[in-house]
């Protein structure tokens, strides 16, 4: 049984042996499909045909990297922009900031600082409870508060815009406990200087 | 008892229905406008009856119908309802059988006649079987336009002052917005007219003439503050890149008092409505909120919403912001959230609204003895505006469903829808007397 394998496997070395011997017979080859080598058989057009060919090839693989980067970028663009759009909720008739509200505005001022011309819309808003008057200072309370934690941390009041909008724009109205909780938001815009964003650094 | 002896009448004297007036479709003869609630309180009786009698003429029956509600509604009068056919016809030379209406319940009678230019109105007073007063008025042309209607409101607020010593609240409307929009309806619930586009209105207040009107414009650009002349001409007010809202105007109409924040709370500015002046603060709240104002009908006084002590409440200051202090006294009921003051125009009140339980409840305050009364137990009820005869009250509920207006009598707590408004209706506030005279 050994010796069978054994004899396999010299039959098969000594045919590889064979086929590398074959190139070195000097054959050139003159006809066949596919581009032409340079030499007597390709002329000056075709060599600027080849030229082109290659350029062409070079330059779409370029096109494609740069496509590939675009669109690695506005994928990145866009989760930032997803980051920066998460929306910070209030308990009733408060504006103080919750540990997750607070985390939350962390991870938009990591990004406020690494996009110096990136300027943001911050929108208060408050459930249906309450006096309709009441909740329009009440939104604007919730704005303030968030505009102060970011500024505390660096960011020019220049750079945030605030609003509110009171009890007028609910997100849910269907006058449930969880469409309250939802409604007692601050929304947040981009206002300029959006097109690209740095992430966090 | 009243029905029978009715009944019994209309049977003794078929020939009343041969002059039953023919009517004409475009007339309104609603005798009741939305839902009644009577609560008829013991000792209530001595609101004198008042039967109008049949008017015979174009428009007659919308006359008298209109008439009939604007005593009802303003719930000083006793108003004898009777369809045109039962009420008793004069005696055949013209004169009136006074015991037959003393019967039937009435002190007063009307009596309307056509002339070429309006109507002639004569007051009957039952007991002295005489005629208290004739007096002709003019109408304007075309019958049933608003101005027309208004005249007629005029009349019968004119009739009630005379019976009652109180004028009538009858040529009234009221502000509200719905759908974004400021709307003006008739006190009867007549003409619902928008007066703006879709702004995001809010809060909308009458000035003491009622000529024009201010209120709060809400888009994704912030709220700023609307005046809106009765012409329809409107400014919009620069009053800076913070937040402006509730404007109201002072007594003698020449001052607007509104709410005003940037980033350090809100307060309450006073500024010239019609001139260019640097608005100056009137509350000093520190970076607490400050809003809804409204003025004591002396000018002199302002209460307003401040959660400058925690929670939600109303206070009191002179019209410069100095001397604040609670409207009401700590220990009363629930004091959670108490807002929205509206002050009476004869000064006596304040009325505001709680939360009672989660829900909004409408109260009135005596400012004298700062003693409460509560006059609405059914659903949320909120955005409390007064009468000119400091009896009535608009004000938003969704008790029916979606949020209309109600007017409420917060001497017997009963409460009539006002509003229809598809979308719904919110922030109403009533206008002093447009009498047409």
């Amino acid at each position: 049984m050994n010796r069978i394998v054994a004899l396999g496997l010299l039959s098969l070395s000594l045919l590889a042996a064979c086929k590398k011997k074959q190139p070195e017979t000097g054959v050139t080859p003159t006809s066949g499909g596919g581009t032409p080598a340079p030499g007597e058989t390709c002329d000056a057009a075709c060599r600027a045909r080849n030229a082109a060919a290659e350029k062409a090839a070079a330059d779409s693989a370029a096109a494609a990297r740069a496509r590939a980067e675009a669109e690695a970028r506005l994928r990145a663009t866009a989760s930032i922009r997803a980051t920066l759009g998460q929306k910070v909720y209030f308990e009733y008739d408060a504006a103080e900031l919750s540990a997750d509200a607070r985390a939350l505005l962390d991870s938009k001022l990591g990004i406020l600082l690494a996009n110096p011309g990136l300027r943001l819309r911050v929108t208060g808003h408050a459930d249906e409870r309450g006096s309709d008057e009441y909740n329009l200072a009440l939104g604007q309370r919730r704005a303030v508060a968030v505009k102060r934690y970011l500024g505390d941390r660096g960011i020019d009041g220049a750079r945030i815009e605030i609003l509110s909008l009171g009890e007028e724009r609910p997100e849910v109205t269907d006058g449930t406990e969880d469409s309250f909780r939802l409604n007692r938001r601050a929304e947040f815009e981009i206002i300029a200087g959006g097109d690209t964003l740095m992430p966090a650094k | 008892m009243t029905c029978i002896r009715r009944g019994t009448l209309a049977l003794v004297l078929p020939g009343v229905l041969a002059l039953l007036p023919h009517r004409a479709p475009a007339q309104d003869t609603t005798w009741r406008e939305g839902v009644r609630i009577n609560v008829i309180l013991p000792g209530r009786g001595a609101k004198p009856g008042i039967l109008v009698l049949p008017i015979v003429g174009t428009d007659a029956d919308s006359v008298r119908a209109i008439f009939t509600r604007d005593f009802d509604y303003g719930h000083r009068l006793t108003v004898i309802d009777m369809p045109a056919a039962s009420v008793p016809p004069p005696n055949a030379n013209g004169t009136l059988n006074y015991p037959l209406y003393a019967q039937l319940g009435a002190n007063a009678l009307l009596q309307v006649s056509p002339t070429s230019f309006g109507i002639t109105v004569v007051i009957h007073d039952v007991a002295a079987r005489q005629v208290a007063r004739s007096k002709s008025f003019p109408l304007p042309s075309p019958s049933q336009s608003p101005s027309w209607r208004l005249a007629l409101h005029t009349i019968a607020d004119d009739v009630e002052q005379q019976l009652t010593g109180v004028r009538g609240i009858s040529a009234t409307r009221i502000l509200y917005t719905s759908q974004g929009r400021v709307f003006q309806i008739d006190s009867d619930g007549a003409n619902p007219t928008p007066l703006s586009g879709v702004v995001g209105a809010m809060s909308p207040s009458w000035n003491p003439k009622g000529t024009h009107i201010a209120f709060t414009s809400l888009t994704n650009s912030g709220a700023k503050l609307v005046i809106r002349e009765s012409g329809g001409a409107t400014r919009t007010l620069a009053t800076g890149r913070g937040m402006s809202a509730n404007p109201v105007f002072s007594p003698d109409g020449n001052t607007m008092v509104y709410s005003y924040g940037e980033e350090n709370g809100i307060d309450l500015v006073a500024v010239n409505a019609f001139g260019t002046d640097t608005p100056r603060r009137v509350t000093i709240g520190r970076g607490s909120d400050n809003l809804s104002p409204t003025f004591s009908p002396d000018g002199r006084r302002i209460a307003f919403t401040t959660n400058r002590a925690g929670r939600i409440d109303i206070y009191v200051s002179d019209a410069d912001g100095t001397n604040a202090e609670p409207l009401m006294p700590f220990d009363f009921g629930d004091q959670r959230y108490r807002s929205d003051p509206d002050w009476s125009p004869d000064g006596r009140l304040v009325a505001f609204q709680s939360q009672i339980g989660g829900s909004f409840q409408i109260m009135t305050v005596n400012v004298r003895d700062r003693n409460v009364s509560r006059h609405t137990s059914t659903g949320v009820n909120e955005m409390a505006s007064f009468a000119p005869d400091s009896r009535h009250i608009v004000f938003a509920s969704a008790r029916s469903g979606v949020r209309q207006l109600w007017v409420l009598d917060i001497e017997s707590n009963d409460v009539r829808q006002l509003t229809k408004a598809a979308g719904g209706a919110r922030f109403g506030a009533w206008s002093p007397s447009l009498s047409t005279r």
